[in-house]
């Protein structure tokens, strides 16, 4: 995909523009279905198979597969809807945080605590 | 004619829903954050609106990115709250106002905002807690409402100053809504977070406060900002504060602080809120 456009370059950022939006259409539409119970449990069931039914490339299957989250932003998805994945593995946003930054789950909260100090 | 009673901000972090559910109000790393609500909820018992108008943004759960509108209205009877994924208790169905939706789309499109308009629309967190924490325990919740989303999800999204103008022109609607009611707007969703990236948990705690003191005499100033500085300003999610822009555009003159409290961290999140009254 070619945009034709000199993207503005957001350090440790991915702006979730058309780009993103197009590559990653396929992992957010198996996420957008994680917003049903029964949905969940079915890919529980049968992850590889449940990520065939909805056509993500090997690229995002390997990302979900390994739950890295960096992985999955670099193949289109969006936070949004990757938290309904994470989810359904019990990770909340410190979790996916400190595994995007690689810290441990306690620094990561203690970061955004001395965030409020400053 | 209909009035506007004043405008709340406020932050819709999905974790408070389940703070409330656990009765977590107090607790030491939730105390400083829902503190900052009962000076509102009196001033709001005092303003006695009717209806609210929710400026907020859909996180996934009534549009997924096969249609995804810059602006949406709903104008629906009543407003359900649905499963989103992760395991937030889900809160009970509100009421709509169906004749100020109507109003609404008709006077916003006559002033040329090419709406997408919802008859039947489920709500997500971004809608359900800022209303559950200003209205707490109530349900059914003793405003009707008017959902308004704006994308902030897939870029490109709308100008600073495009919706500071949508919100401007809520506030003309309002006023021209012959109804003897009494109108709150609601912005919800930020201040500064990043859930995405190597930069995750990026907070901007100078920004933030500026931006709280210039929503109130001066909220042109943020329109210098282009999505992508309010991206690199704000984080990825901090971006939200358009819903903050479009609820202060509403109120057409000048305006006073009601109350405001910013507390950091809530989840991820630079946690914000801000009530605001014509003076």
């Amino acid at each position: 995909m070619n945009s034709g456009k000199v993207k503005r370059e957001i350090p440790g950022t991915t702006v979730f523009d058309g780009e993103q939006a197009r590559k990653g259409y396929a992992l957010n539409k198996m996420c957008f279905s994680f917003n049903s119970a029964e949905n969940r449990a079915e890919f529980l069931r049968d992850q590889e198979a449940y990520c065939a039914k909805f056509g993500l490339s090997a690229q995002q299957r390997e990302a979900v597969r390994s739950l890295n989250v960096l992985k999955m932003i670099e193949a289109g998805g969006n936070a949004y809807y990757l938290a309904k994945l994470g989810g359904i593995f019990g990770l909340d946003m410190q979790d996916i945080g400190a595994q995007q930054t690689g810290m441990s789950k306690d620094e990561f909260k203690a970061k955004l605590v001395e965030a409020g100090r400053k | 004619m209909a009035s506007i009673v004043g405008a709340v901000n406020v932050t819709h972090v999905p974790y408070i829903g389940r703070a409330i559910a656990n009765k977590l109000q107090q607790d030491p790393y939730w105390k400083p954050f829902f503190d900052g609500f009962p000076p509102v909820r009196d001033w709001l018992a005092k303003a006695s609106p009717d209806v609210a108008v929710v400026i907020y943004n859909d996180h996934g759960l009534n549009f997924f990115l096969d249609k995804q509108p810059t602006f949406a209205v709903g104008a629906a009877p009543e407003y359900r709250n649905a499963d989103e994924g992760w395991g937030i208790p889900t809160l009970p169905p509100y009421r709509g106002d169906p004749d100020l939706s109507w109003h609404l789309i008709e006077s916003l499109v006559g002033e040329e905002f090419d709406l997408v308009t919802c008859q039947e629309m489920v709500v997500d967190h971004a809608f359900t807690l800022p209303l559950e924490l200003l209205w707490p325990d109530r349900h059914p919740c003793p405003v009707r409402t008017v959902p308004v989303c704006i994308n902030t999800v897939q870029h490109p999204l709308p100008t600073a100053a495009r919706c500071f103008k949508l919100g401007q022109a809520i506030g003309r609607a309002v006023e021209s809504w012959d109804a003897d009611a009494r109108v709150v707007v609601i912005g919800t969703g930020g201040l500064s977070h990043q859930l995405d990236g190597q930069r995750a948990g990026f907070i901007n705690k100078k920004f933030d406060l500026l931006f709280l003191e210039k929503l109130i005499a001066d909220p042109l100033w943020v329109t210098r900002y282009s999505i992508l500085d309010l991206v690199e300003l704000t984080g990825t999610q901090g971006v939200e504060l358009l819903n903050w822009l479009a609820a202060r555009g509403a109120l057409l003159g000048e305006v006073q602080k009601v109350h405001a409290n910013y507390h950091i961290p809530i989840s991820n999140t630079a946690s914000g809120l801000l009530a605001m009254e014509g003076i």
